[in-house]
């Protein structure tokens, strides 16, 4: 069972947002990158069922500031295989050019089951998933929490809105979009990180023949105007929480 | 090629999902502009009588036993079939468990663009224009929609469901489907959500909790505040996927839409999944040490106040009010 497992880093929202003076893309000098959270959760699914049936996991990302962290916690946590994408891509590149050109190194791989984080908060052409396996000839399951292999077979847990679950049979090889591992991703401690740096090596491995064309054209970028500000209460928690239980009377919830 | 705009209608065990009337909304506005017809598609079983509030022209109805359930990739065949033959200006998806792998699959086995997040569409001059919203709803993008044919993921906000909605039901078109044949994905079975939890979209007070909260053990904080003031505890995703409460308390696109009198978003950073299934609530107050973090937007009144402080001494002065 050889699973890859193609990761992502992504802005931090908690950071301030700075949009380049281009006004069509953000300022990628002032950015923290993160990994994407659904990408924790895909990693720990690889590392699941590695344990429990056995196999290898390739762990893959952008060339980003950052990524070697990302590549070596994976490593700590039982990743067998790391890969850093390099080449000249900045934000311009979209999903399907990149997509295309991830399934052309993740073909000679010969993997049984890819696992993608559900979706990254700023993919304007849609979420890599579905693009990856359509260019790898997968099928594509999304919005999954849960999954068992048997006999060539991936069972999924697809979530739909309200708590509904989906139990669907997929045939391998494919592509999950995983919203959520089977456990809550592990922690490793930072030892075993600086382990991992000294036993694990990371490859480099060219992404090429970017082809963005066709895709959306972004003519602006622009904060929302919001169409209301809360009323903010200031002062000490005892004064704040005063204030709150007047509001909670006027409410009538008191 | 036509200047249509095709809907996706959205359903899900009989009942048409409310994204559904936000893409007919939109698919309004750009067929006023296109000059061409709303169409529903409509995949299923059985489910002609079902979109009869549905604000379109018509629909196409494809039925088959194979489609009583979602499945992506029969579905999936079913509509490249119906797209490559008209070629609509656009093709409207929810940007949901069901149309975003659907929209990702035909854009590249049709070779079409595809444009995600989108929340609004305009028209200038008879040139239609989408607006996304990237970055957790912080940042919006927009751009010329692309032409002949665009394939649209939506989410909700830019719309209410009402405008999408129609008192005359449309005229169905009952389409043979292609010859079909299960795929390489079969449905098994649903997994009932769990009962016997309460049901927080009836609660009246939620004391809501995110991320921001830190550890397990922070919750008890929480509990102690609810039972307090009489409400009942919620979560966002990442408490829920911690394992810190169960799933039943999930309030989202992926949990349940909630309309208290009282929302208590505490540690909540307020992204659009989150966000949309609260802007029915009566009152939505925030603690969040970020001042710019979007929950601050939908909320009434807000504290930056670190939460950890804050809630002890709220809960001691409600359990004072109350004696
Ligand atoms: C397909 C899909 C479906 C999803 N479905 C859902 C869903 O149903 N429900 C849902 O909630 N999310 C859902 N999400 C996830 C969603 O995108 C967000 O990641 C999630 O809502 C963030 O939760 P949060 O606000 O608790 O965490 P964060 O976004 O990390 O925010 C934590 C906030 O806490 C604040 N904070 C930190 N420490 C303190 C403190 N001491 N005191 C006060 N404030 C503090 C921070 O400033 C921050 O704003 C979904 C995502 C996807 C892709
Ligand atoms: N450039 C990339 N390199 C590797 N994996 C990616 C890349 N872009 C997206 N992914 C994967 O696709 C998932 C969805 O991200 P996105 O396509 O941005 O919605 C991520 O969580 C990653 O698993």
């Amino acid at each position: 069972m050889h699973i890859v497992v193609p990761v992502k880093l992504v802005p931090d929202l908690v950071e301030e947002l700075v949009i380049d003076p281009s006004g069509t893309t953000l300022d990628p000098d002032t950015l923290r990158l993160q990994l994407n959270e659904f990408d924790g959760h895909a990693i720990e699914q690889a590392i699941l069922l590695k344990e429990r049936g056995g196999g290898q996991v390739t762990v893959m990302a952008p060339d980003v500031e950052g990524v070697d962290d990302v590549l070596y916690t994976a490593a700590a946590k039982g990743a067998d295989r790391l890969i850093k994408l390099c080449g000249n891509f900045g934000q311009s590149v979209n999903n399907h050019a990149m997509a295309c050109a991830v399934a052309n190194l993740i073909k000679p791989l010969q993997p049984d089951l890819v696992l993608t984080g559900v979706q990254s908060h700023s993919d304007l052409d849609g979420s890599m998933g579905p693009l990856l396996a359509a260019y790898l000839g997968f099928p594509y399951v999304g919005y999954i929490a849960g999954v068992t292999l048997s006999d060539g077979r991936a069972v999924v847990r697809k979530e739909y809105p309200g708590g509904l679950v989906a139990e669907m049979e997929v045939v391998l090889p494919a592509v999950l979009g995983i919203q959520a591992a089977d456990q809550p991703p592990r922690y490793v401690a930072f030892t075993r990180i600086r382990q991992a740096m000294k036993t694990a090596s990371i490859e480099e491995q060219t992404v090429e023949g970017l082809d963005v064309s066709g895709g959306p054209t972004v003519s602006r970028m622009y904060k929302p105007e919001a169409a209301a500000r809360a009323t903010m209460i200031e002062g000490k928690p005892d004064e704040v929480a005063s204030r709150l239980v007047e509001l909670f009377r006027e409410l009538g919830v008191l | 090629m036509s200047q249509d705009i095709y809907v996706i209608i959205e359903h899900l065990r009989g009942q048409i999902a409310d994204i559904s009337y936000v893409l007919c909304a939109a698919a309004r506005q750009m067929a006023a502009a296109s000059g061409g017809n709303v169409v529903g598609l409509l995949l299923g079983h059985n489910v002609k009588d079902l979109a009869q509030d549905v604000a379109v022209d018509r629909v196409l109805a494809v039925d088959d036993p194979l489609l009583a359930n979602f499945v992506p990739d029969v579905y999936q065949q079913v509509l490249a079939n119906l797209i490559s033959a008209s070629a609509p200006r656009a093709v409207l998806f929810g940007d949901t468990s069901i149309g975003a792998e659907l929209a990702g699959a035909l854009s590249v086995q049709l070779g079409l663009p595809l444009v995600s997040y989108c929340r609004n569409v305009r028209a200038d001059d008879g040139r239609l224009t989408y607006v996304s919203q990237l970055c957790g709803g912080k940042v919006m993008v927009e751009g010329e929609l692309p032409a002949p044919t665009a394939l649209v993921a939506m989410v909700p906000g830019g719309y209410q469901a009402e405008q999408g909605k129609s008192t005359q039901p449309p005229p169905v078109e009952t389409v043979a489907p292609p010859a079909l044949a299960a795929g390489r994905i079969t449905l098994k079975q649903y997994i009932e959500p769990e009962s016997g939890d309460v049901d927080i979209s009836k609660e009246a007070i939620l004391v809501s909790v995110g991320r921001g909260i830190q550890n397990a053990d922070n919750i008890e904080l929480v509990r102690e505040l609810a039972e307090a003031i009489g409400g009942v505890v919620s979560a966002s995703r990442p408490v829920v996927d911690q394992g810190w409460l169960p799933t039943t308390r999930l309030v989202g696109k992926s949990g349940k839409r909630v309309k208290p009198r009282l929302y208590l978003a505490l540690g909540i950073s307020g992204a659009p999944e989150h966000a949309e299934a609260i802007t029915d609530s009566q009152t939505i107050i925030a603690v969040n040490t970020d001042a710019s973090a979007p929950i601050f937007d939908i909320a009434r009144y807000g504290t930056t106040l670190d939460l950890l402080d804050l809630v002890p001494v709220l809960t001691e002065k409600v359990r004072q009010a109350k004696q």
